[in-house]
């Protein structure tokens, strides 16, 4: 900000570049941050300007954005994964390692402002972690070794692009592949295959194949399809929900990375049988690293014909893709908070209905799929609805990415059809000793081994795609309060059900975690879950208290053996709350503690 | 028969008899009270010794170790005991200085505040030691209602305390303990 008029030029450009329009707000605000390592208030201010916006709004909106620093950061910006997968891979130890190397605390930034080291939610590497995000851009595989190396390299000043490439290496880990990993076809298969057989003859495919919403909510989507298709509009769209939050989830990422196209030619299919011109991936902002290779395949599917105006020589056909980015808010998963987010404004979930299969982006009628769904119907496209359906169970239809990660041998992506039991998911991955797992990440559901029969589909466990293993030497209360706080950080703060109630219930278990609850305790959280999942506005508060209400029924002795005989406990040390007065006044005297037994070991030497 | 009479324990920790106040608000209703209970340690009647008690109602929060002692008793000799009006229930006023160190409020006061002589700070035994931070109570000991308001109206004491004697579920209308 030395130079004024270059600083006001650097933002001018970034806001003309997006052509002035508010529902890249979002978007503009990431690439002022690229440029000046954080939002100072003048840029903000500039940019709110340049939209026609008003300061309040455009702060708001970086607020909002864990990625969005309106303070400042160091140009190196150090975040720790920080998921119950990275800490069981020692990531806590790595943590206070690199602080201490950089002399600063978590959280903080250097004083020559070039480093600052801090935490994220998970970042989708469960199965190469310790992760780490340096500058949004990911690194895997984190030991001692290497964080010796970043020290130099950052204290040497070195830019990321001549950092050593293995540090950013991301693997697909492919463990088991099925009908959507297994089989390849020619890129344009499937949209040549919809152009083939016509709007209404893919919808009946897609009936056929029986296709649910794979993000893990299970609705039908030819009925969302279909609903979208017969809204009333002509200015409809696509959005593929690749903001892949759900800690312990990483399938949608691998899609990205190694079946991009498949996935775009759902969404152009998808588009074509809505009539749709216009489609949107809203790519987590933990996955940035695959933002460049993606542009590139947009771009190489513009050129072969398959993406943009006549598409397949076809003057009626005329679809393209754009990629926003997110900037790191896990309730931007909820499909009306993500419509929010892409349109520029911070990710707070809309009431439901309308729905966006008639109220969507703009309040234009909009189709919101996962990655997987999009990737299943262009297969469907190209193999038929009978085919897909031939796999699975009755009410689950087709196959499931799973992404396995914690204590297995061999972490990674399975596919296989739904109705696959617990217990062969955990054979197949070297799961020896598990004592439970995490179904579905933190807003899903805590499952003991007697459970471990249960089928994997939407008939029984319903899945998005997280799997996370806890064996026999884990305290199964670590990954409870892990979770408890991934939700406190998460919470969108707009209804205060959510809002207060991650935090009592954050509270609560880290009361009993540090050996400070009694049985009133596990009864305050019992009902301060059934308030949650009643009270809240959207899923994720109505989601939140499941770990902790599954793990009192799954796993009752993982809190009772910490419980305290008496009938209540405070949640803090009373008499340590007396000492900073004692040291004030220097008193020692009897009036000073609580009890005779404080006394006598306040007056030990 | 003249049924035998409940007592009733009240005390203010760390608030401002705000919610006392509230409660002697019931005017002429206090005689209708007072012909269904007793009021045993209170404010109101300079009972030093609290006794056995059927109900305790605790008005503010907890900032000192007299707090603690007091709350504590009142826990150990009321069979149902009931946080009332805002201080108890969160802190209220009382726990703004939460946001700031123990040491900073002290010295603010007491050290650097306008027109002090001998500034110093107060370390008479007699005076109660403040804790590190303003706590509800329920952050202390279990308690078993909730009352609240900034101070609960009368009305919404009375409907609270004749649900209560009367064995009744606890039910108040949206009015009488929201605020919006």
């Amino acid at each position: 900000m030395a130079e004024p008029m270059t600083f006001a030029q650097t933002v001018r450009d970034i806001v003309r570049r997006h052509g002035g329009l508010s529902t890249r707000l979002l978007q503009i605000l990431r690439e002022v941050q690229d440029h000046l390592t954080w939002l100072p208030s003048e840029a903000l201010e500039q940019v709110a300007e340049e939209l026609g916006l008003s300061p309040d709004k455009v702060r708001g909106v970086a607020k909002f954005y864990s990625f969005l620093y309106t303070d400042p950061r160091g140009s190196y910006d150090i975040l720790f994964s920080d998921n119950i997968t990275d800490r069981m891979l020692g990531n806590r130890e790595l943590l206070h390692y690199l602080c201490e190397r950089f002399g600063i605390g978590i959280g903080e930034t250097r004083a020559d402002g070039v480093v600052s080291v801090g935490t994220t939610s998970c970042t989708g590497m469960c199965d190469q972690g310790p992760a780490a995000l340096v500058n949004g851009y990911t690194l895997t595989r984190l030991d001692r070794a290497r964080l010796d190396r970043i020290v130099e390299l950052v204290n040497g000043r070195i830019p990321l692009e001549q950092w050593p490439r293995e540090f950013f290496e991301v693997t697909s880990n492919i463990r088991r592949a099925d009908i959507l990993l297994g089989r390849h076809f020619a890129d344009g298969a499937a949209v040549r295959a919809v152009l083939r057989r016509g709007p209404e003859a893919m919808l009946d495919e897609l009936v056929k194949s029986g296709l649910r919403g794979q993000g893990g909510a299970g609705y039908k989507s030819a009925a969302k399809w279909m609903a979208c298709r017969n809204a009333p509009g002509e200015v409809k769209y696509v959005v593929c929900n690749a903001d892949e939050g759900e800690p312990g989830t990483f399938k949608d990422r691998v899609l990205m990375q190694d079946f991009a196209d498949l996935v775009f030619e759902g969404m152009t299919l998808c588009g074509r049988v809505i009539g749709a011109r216009q489609g949107f991936v809203y790519l987590r902002g933990e996955y940035r690293y695959l933002l460049k290779a993606l542009r590139e395949t947009l771009q190489r599917r513009r050129e072969t014909g398959l993406l943009g105006e006549a598409i397949l020589g076809d003057p009626s056909f005329n679809f393209d893709i754009d990629i926003h980015l997110g900037a790191g808010a896990y309730v931007c998963g909820e499909e009306s908070a993500l419509i929010e987010s892409l349109e520029g404004k911070h990710g707070v979930p809309r009431i439901r209905p309308p729905f966006p299969t008639t109220h969507g982006y703009l309040n234009r009628p909009t189709v919101v799929n996962n990655v997987e769904t999009f990737a299943a119907a262009a297969k469907i496209a190209v193999e038929g609805g009978e085919w897909f359906a031939s796999r699975g169970t009755a009410e689950s239809k087709g196959t499931k990415l799973l992404s396995l990660s914690g204590d297995c041998e061999r972490p990674g992506i399975y596919e296989y059809p739904f109705g696959v039991t617990v217990q062969r998911v955990l054979e197949d991955c070297g799961a020896r000793d598990a004592q439970g797992i995490q179904m579905a990440g933190p807003a899903g559901h805590t499952v003991s081994a007697k459970q471990f029969g249960r089928r994997i589909c939407f008939e029984d466990l319903a899945t998005g795609g997280s799997f996370m293993v806890f064996d026999r030497s884990r305290d199964i209360l670590d990954g409870i309060r892990n979770f408890t706080q991934f939700f406190v950080h998460e919470s969108c703060g707009f209804c205060t059900p959510c809002r207060v109630g991650t935090s009592l219930m954050r509270d609560l278990v880290t009361k009993v975690h540090t050996g400070h609850g009694t049985r009133q305790d596990l009864e305050e959280m019992r009902k301060l879950g059934r308030i949650m999942q009643v009270a809240c506005h959207c899923g994720l508060g109505q989601t939140a208290p499941n770990p902790v209400l599954d793990s009192l029924d799954e796993f009752p002795e993982a809190y009772e053996r910490r419980l305290r005989s008496t009938a209540y406990e405070p949640a803090f040390d009373l008499n340590a709350a007396l000492e900073e007065a004692r040291q004030l006044t220097g008193r020692r005297d009897p009036g000073a503690y609580l009890n005779e037994r404080d006394l006598l070991l306040g007056a030990m030497p | 028969m003249i049924e035998p009479r409940l007592k009733v324990a009240t005390c203010s920790l760390a608030g401002c008899f705000g919610c006392h106040m509230s409660l002697l608000d019931l005017d002429e209703r206090l005689f209708d009270l007072a012909e269904r209970v007793e009021l045993d340690r209170s404010p109101l009647t300079d009972i030093k010794e609290l006794g056995e008690c059927d109900i305790g109602l605790i008005e503010g929060g907890v900032c000192n170790a007299e707090n603690v002692h007091v709350l504590m008793e009142f826990r150990a000799r009321c069979k149902t005991l009931i946080a009332i009006g805002a201080c108890a229930l969160n802190g209220g006023i009382p726990a703004m200085r939460n946001q700031f160190a123990l040491k900073d409020c002290l010295e603010e006061s007491y050290l650097r505040g306008v027109g002090l002589v001998d500034p110093q700070i107060p370390n008479d035994p007699e005076i109660p030691l403040l804790l590190a931070q303003v706590h509800p109570v329920h952050e202390v000991v279990k308690i078993d209602y909730f009352l609240p308001g900034c101070p609960p109206s009368a009305d919404t004491i009375w409907t609270f305390v004749n649900q209560l004697l009367s064995g009744q579920p606890v039910a108040l209308s949206y009015t009488q303990i929201h605020y919006d």
